[in-house]
């Protein structure tokens, strides 16, 4: 009884009302909330105005040296597609690898020295995915090349190798078309191209291939470029055919030759 | 060996050239022969008169002690070197090791072991030719060819012992014997016969060429996850590589997908030119082709997504996606053949039903 009576007498004594806890939680939660909206507001503001001053200029420098084929508009001409919804994924990889702005019709755009600055390039991609939406720029999660490389190269096998080559060199199309080389080509370019389908290379979505199963194929071909073949001088790893060439040559012009110094007679 | 009556060496090679009257060598025997040659109906006086040897050219190392000695120890240090190759091989596999996940390491050795050997074998190889031609005498010789027939008392001898034989064994005489081994040797290939025959397919294989495993309602998955696709994940300018739904269960899944491997593309409605009785094979732009070729069934996916060519690697045949995949340049003689789909309740593509048509290169009884 009296132990009782001592703690009704303790938590009367006590400073904190039974209202206390609710108004700290109100307190917390409106200071919190307050300040992550001030914030947050101010965070959006700036974003919105450096926004605004990017798409600016990359709607000058698409002006000024993409639009005599694409159109002001971005709605093509007779001399180069619309580049409506192509999105920010598509401009970064043709301007960045140098493929755009082309330096002359031809069955396809071919990678040369980049024309633009890194500051220009996001500022002509920021207009362009301004327009109309489009895949953006790849998230940095997917780029790392820390898959499953076993899982990749299938995936490269299934799809990509007929084209590319098993070993990523590369190979001819038609009618003067070729895939490019994949040698040293970074992962974000690698990414945007499958997502996007440059030219004439197929669309791989991401319901085909899943953003995971691209980061898969990039660590195989990071993999690819790391590792030397076992196989010692790979020859370009063009197959039967510079490996024809090679043995045709060297290996029959050795035979050749010692045929010829077995049956010359002795000085 | 004691064949060699006919053949006529060169004394010694050095004498020869000096008899000016006879320009060649010693064959002049030979060509009085000829005059009545048993082979020939018609005796030809301007036959082609055998010319004998050219004259014997004694090589440096023949006449010059020094360059002799030379050639003697150009022919060892080559055996050194292969004694040193083969040393190196063992000491190439041991100081480079493979080391498991390295394949730098595989590379270095088998590099090192390949170099090694290949010294080893070259040095003796090459040393020994070296010795041959320049050391061993080099005296040109003649060889003729001789009868095969052998003596009479050999021949007569060798029948001696056959019909000697005979006697012995009573081959000739016990014919009951005679007759049930040749009947025993006979039949001794049969089991080997019976064998290799089951080694033909076991069914008749024209049914599994002509079909796949695509049935009308069979889902199209991705190839390898084998998960199904809907008709709105198919975006334009994409190229899907896909299976059967169920193909990664399936007891032959090789065979199989052989066979049924699809491509799968999404064109600009505009752009695709159908026939009417295959417009209800495609759906809103998706059409589906069968990805072997159909030259020698190589697998066709190099799919350009804005000229709509699909090219076969193997051989360079092109087909035009967008009207039904006709051969437009290359050795294909037909066109891939189309699976129809169609949607099915839930927005998955489906297969209306198998090819109409074998897939694949040419076969004896297809009638296509």
């Amino acid at each position: 009884m009296a132990k009782s009576t001592s703690s009704t007498q303790k938590r009367r004594s006590g400073r904190r009302s039974p209202l206390a806890s609710i108004a700290l939680i109100v307190v917390g939660l409106l200071s919190t909330g307050g300040a992550y909206a001030l914030f947050t507001t101010a965070a959006t503001a700036e974003t919105t105005v450096a926004h605004e001053q990017l798409t600016e200029e990359g709607s000058k420098l698409f002006a000024a040296n993409c639009a005599t084929c694409h159109g002001l508009d971005l709605a093509g001409t007779e001399a180069g597609p619309s580049l409506i919804g192509v999105g920010e994924a598509s401009v970064e990889f043709q301007v960045a690898t140098g493929r755009m702005p082309m330096a002359q019709s031809g069955p396809q755009a071919e990678e040369k020295p980049v024309q633009f600055t890194e500051e220009q390039i996001e500022a002509l991609y920021t207009y362009v995915g301004a327009q109309a939406p489009g895949p953006g720029i790849p998230d940095e999660e997917y780029l790392a090349a820390d898959g499953d490389a076993a899982l990749g190269a299938e995936l490269f096998r299934i799809n990509c190798a007929m084209c590319h080559n098993v070993a990523g060199a590369g190979g001819a199309l038609t009618e003067g078309k070729f895939a490019p080389s994949l040698t040293g080509v970074s992962a974000q370019h690698i990414y945007e191209a499958m997502v996007t389908g440059p030219q004439n290379m197929p669309v791989f979505n991401d319901e085909n291939i899943s953003p995971e199963d691209k980061a898969n194929i990039i660590t195989y071909l990071t993999y690819l470029d790391e590792n030397p073949s076992p196989g010692g001088l790979s020859l370009g790893n063009l197959g039967p055919v510079s490996e024809g060439l090679f043995i045709w040559i060297f290996g029959l012009g050795a035979i050749v030759a010692i045929t010829v110094w077995l049956t010359a007679k002795s000085n | 060996m004691a064949q060699h009556d006919d053949g006529v060496a060169t004394p010694d090679g050095v004498t020869a050239p000096d008899a000016n009257d006879t320009a060649a060598g010693s064959a002049i025997a030979k060509v009085e022969a000829r005059e009545v040659s048993p082979g020939l109906g018609v005796t030809r006086p301007d036959t082609l008169v055998n010319p004998g040897f050219p004259p014997h050219r004694a090589r440096l190392t023949d006449t010059d002690p020094r360059k002799e000695k030379r050639a003697e120890r150009q022919v060892s240090i080559l055996f050194f070197l292969s004694i040193i190759g083969s040393v190196l091989a063992v000491a190439a596999y041991i100081a480079f090791p493979i080391e498991p996940g390295n394949m730098t390491s595989v590379r270095m050795n088998t590099l090192m072991l390949g170099l090694g050997i290949t010294l080893g074998l070259l040095g003796i190889g090459i040393g020994a030719v070296h010795w041959a031609k320049a050391l061993m005498s080099d005296v040109e010789i003649v060889e003729s060819r001789h009868g095969t027939r052998g003596s009479d008392a050999t021949r007569a001898k060798a029948l001696e012992v056959f019909a000697l034989g005979n006697k012995e064994s009573g081959f000739g005489r016990r014919s009951l014997i005679r007759n049930s081994l040749i009947g025993a040797l006979v039949l001794t290939p049969i089991p080997a016969v019976v064998l290799f025959r089951d080694l033909a397919p076991a069914e008749d294989p024209v049914p599994l060429l002509k079909h796949t495993m695509w049935e009308k309602g069979t889902r199209l998955t991705r190839d390898p996850s084998g998960t199904p696709i809907r008709a709105s994940d198919i975006t334009i300018g994409s190229a899907f590589h896909v299976i059967p739904d169920g193909l990664n269960d399936s007891e032959h899944k090789l065979e199989e997908k052989a066979k049924a491997a699809v491509l799968v593309m999404r064109l600009d409605p505009a752009d695709l030119v159908e026939r009417p009785e295959r417009a209800e094979w495609s759906y809103d732009g998706i059409v589906a082709y069968s990805k072997i070729c159909t030259h020698v069934g190589c697998p066709v996916a190099l799919y350009e997504q804005q000229t709509h060519h699909l090219l076969c690697p193997c051989h360079q045949s092109q087909f035009d996606v967008a009207n039904h995949a006709e051969v437009i340049f290359g050795p294909a003689k037909r066109a891939l053949p189309q699976l129809p789909i169609a949607v099915d309740s839930e927005g998955y593509l489906i297969a209306q039903s198998d090819f109409l048509e074998p897939v694949g290169p040419s076969f004896w009884e297809r009638e296509l």
